[in-house]
């Protein structure tokens, strides 16, 4: 009797402490949004960039690219990688909320409080998640306007990608800043991310008939997975996608590798912030 | 009852610097035990191991009876900080600190508003309680921050020079606050402070010095071991009475600016004997108790409130504390 009780006793405890966890992701997740209402001038701005590369690269370069395939033109091709590169670099972006928070000393209060790193690392990375996946959206506007036409499913399907990709590259930003101490450290690190990420992974260019080096650097390229699925999801199979000895890869392994790199990457980061000298 | 703070041979070092050296102490419940040292003793780093934001390399500690390695949220649960930088989100109001603060600590709601709006009274920010942190003085950051570490009901409240960089009133204040606390709510107070009056309101003290805890007892039995009173002289002639001192009462006197120091064990017994048979005439003459800043210059031959550091110093605090933000900033 005395040992059931105990055991109940033990099982409810247990069930607190997990709501506990669950409250402090939602309210890190929670602070995140509030950026939404101080820096939306700041998160409107950054999708300039995209919206300039579409009319740099698609508007300018379209008419010497001629069609890439039956009713598709460079513009259209070019519209699904931005939309990941626009994810993919605010959702990097967002860790430097924690280089900030270091700074300003705000840490110390999340880093003594009784959470989990692990619930740390969830409700930053899902914050950023959010916002850059807001972004996406916002930018997914602009589709119809090039003549490209969204289906219900393929939305469906899109959100969730967009969602899981920002995670997995919310959770780098944090693993990036738990080890950086600087804003400009930050941005120095970033940049040697980011730009590989982005050029090197068929956002800018079908990834057919690549030279042998550079197609063995396009495939390590995780996001170059992302990239392909989105644009698979957007556009159809109208491009031929990356091949993996000689076979097409599936949406479903597109994701495989997402997912991989989201496990891997969260990892890295809850072990690099519960490291303790 | 057990000791609410347990340390064992706590040993921390760094890449090239050892911290804390060898440091063992225990501190009962609802004491204010004070950390005296000069920069870079190893006060915050002894802080910084009992609040679990690292870990010793050797030894153990205990918080509320948990490990500060293997209970580490446990031990969190039950302690609060005031660190001397700030740790507050200036961008949110003063309200929403302490809304995020019982959120992590998972406060029932009903519960926290009526706490918030407690401890926001107390430290007389009810009023602000709408404004941007950013529009705080420092004085009031610092209040606010010590509401916040209320908030939870800790056990253990951690206070890294809480008044350092405060003005007299805040200051005084602050120690209203604190002893209110203890009063109230038992609640046991770990200090570290450069001032040698606040020191005064502890119960126990200990002084740290490289990494070594030299000296720990009350205020009062440190003062006495530094064995007496302290007489400051100034007469016509000084080397004479120096002389003199030494073969009439076998007295050391030191040249201490225009006069002469030296200590005697019961200052007023000896003065009127000193008067009756000193043959130079006396200027000016006078009697000082002993003060916690005379212990620390005793046992670790530096003034506590040492403005301007050494060079050498100023470079082992500097990399302290850029070490420590390379580390878990």
């Amino acid at each position: 009797m005395g040992l059931k009780l105990f055991g109940i006793g033990h099982a409810a405890m247990d069930g607190d402490k997990d709501m506990a966890e669950l409250k402090g992701i939602y309210i890190l997740w929670y602070r995140e949004l509030l950026r939404l209402r101080r820096d939306r001038p700041r998160l409107i701005a950054s999708l300039g960039t995209p919206i300039l590369y579409l009319i740099v690269f698609g508007f300018g370069l379209s008419r010497l690219m001629g069609t890439l395939a039956p009713g598709l033109n460079f513009t259209q091709f070019l519209f699904p990688g931005l939309l990941g590169m626009t994810v993919l670099m605010a959702a990097l972006m967002s860790g430097m909320s924690v280089v900030w928070e270091r700074e300003m000393g705000f840490l110390k209060e999340v880093l003594v409080a009784p959470l989990s790193r692990r619930a740390m690392v969830f409700g930053k990375a899902f914050g950023g998640a959010t916002l850059a996946m807001l972004q996406g959206l916002i930018l997914l506007v602009l589709a119809p306007l090039l003549g490209i036409s969204l289906s219900l499913t393929s939305l469906l399907w899109l959100l969730p990608f967009l969602l899981l990709i920002a995670f997995a590259l919310s959770s780098l930003g944090v693993l990036i800043a738990s080890r950086t101490y600087t804003m400009e450290g930050f941005q120095v690190v970033l940049n040697l991310v980011l730009l590989p990420l982005i050029f090197l992974s068929g956002i800018f260019f079908p990834l057919t008939g690549l030279p042998g080096w550079l197609d063995v650097i396009v495939k390590i390229n995780p996001i170059t997975y992302g990239v392909e699925a989105i644009r698979h999801l957007i556009l159809g199979p109208v491009v031929p996608s990356v091949a993996w000895f000689g076979r097409p890869v599936t949406l479903i392994e597109d994701t495989l590798v997402i997912v991989a790199l989201a496990v891997i990457v969260t990892g890295l980061a809850i072990w690099s912030l519960s490291r303790q000298e | 009852m057990p000791p609410i703070i347990e340390a064992e041979h706590l040993v921390k070092k760094f890449d090239t610097i050892t911290a804390v050296k060898d440091v063992s102490f225990q501190v009962g419940r609802g004491e204010i035990f004070g950390f005296l040292g000069p920069n870079g003793a190893g006060k915050t780093t002894t802080i910084n191991i009992l609040c679990t934001l690292i870990r010793p390399t050797s030894g153990q500690a205990s918080v509320c009876g948990y490990d500060v390695v293997k209970e580490q949220n446990r031990v969190r649960r039950c302690i609060a900080l005031v660190f001397q930088e700030p740790s507050l989100d200036e961008r949110m109001t003063a309200l929403d600190n302490l809304k995020f603060h019982a959120y992590v600590y998972n406060l029932p709601q009903k519960l926290a508003r009526e706490r918030i709006e407690e401890v926001l009274r107390m430290v007389e920010l009810w009023e602000r309680r709408d404004s941007l942190v950013r529009t705080f003085s420092g004085g009031m950051k610092r209040r606010l921050e010590l509401a916040r570490g209320l908030l939870h009901h800790p056990q253990v409240l951690f206070l890294d020079e809480p008044t350092l960089g405060l003005d007299p009133q805040t200051r005084v204040r602050m120690w209203e606050y604190i002893h209110q606390l203890r009063r109230e709510k038992e609640i046991t107070v770990f200090l570290t402070t450069h001032y040698m009056d606040e020191a005064e309101n502890a119960d126990c003290i200990a002084i740290i010095d490289n990494g070594i805890i030299v000296a720990l007892d009350t205020p009062e039995a440190l003062k006495s071991k530094v064995s007496g009173d302290l007489i400051y002289l100034e007469t016509e002639k000084d080397e004479a009475v120096v002389e003199e001192l030494a073969t009439k009462f076998g007295i050391q006197a030191l040249k201490d600016g225009n006069g002469l120091r030296f200590e005697v064990p019961q200052g007023n017994a000896f003065i009127p004997q000193l008067v009756s048979h000193l043959s130079i005439p006396i200027r000016s003459l006078s009697l000082r108790r002993p003060t916690l800043e005379d212990v620390f210059i005793k046992l670790t031959g530096k003034e506590l409130r040492e403005e301007e550091l050494s060079g050498a110093e100023a470079l082992r605090d500097w990399a302290r504390r850029y070490g420590r933000r390379q580390r878990h900033g």
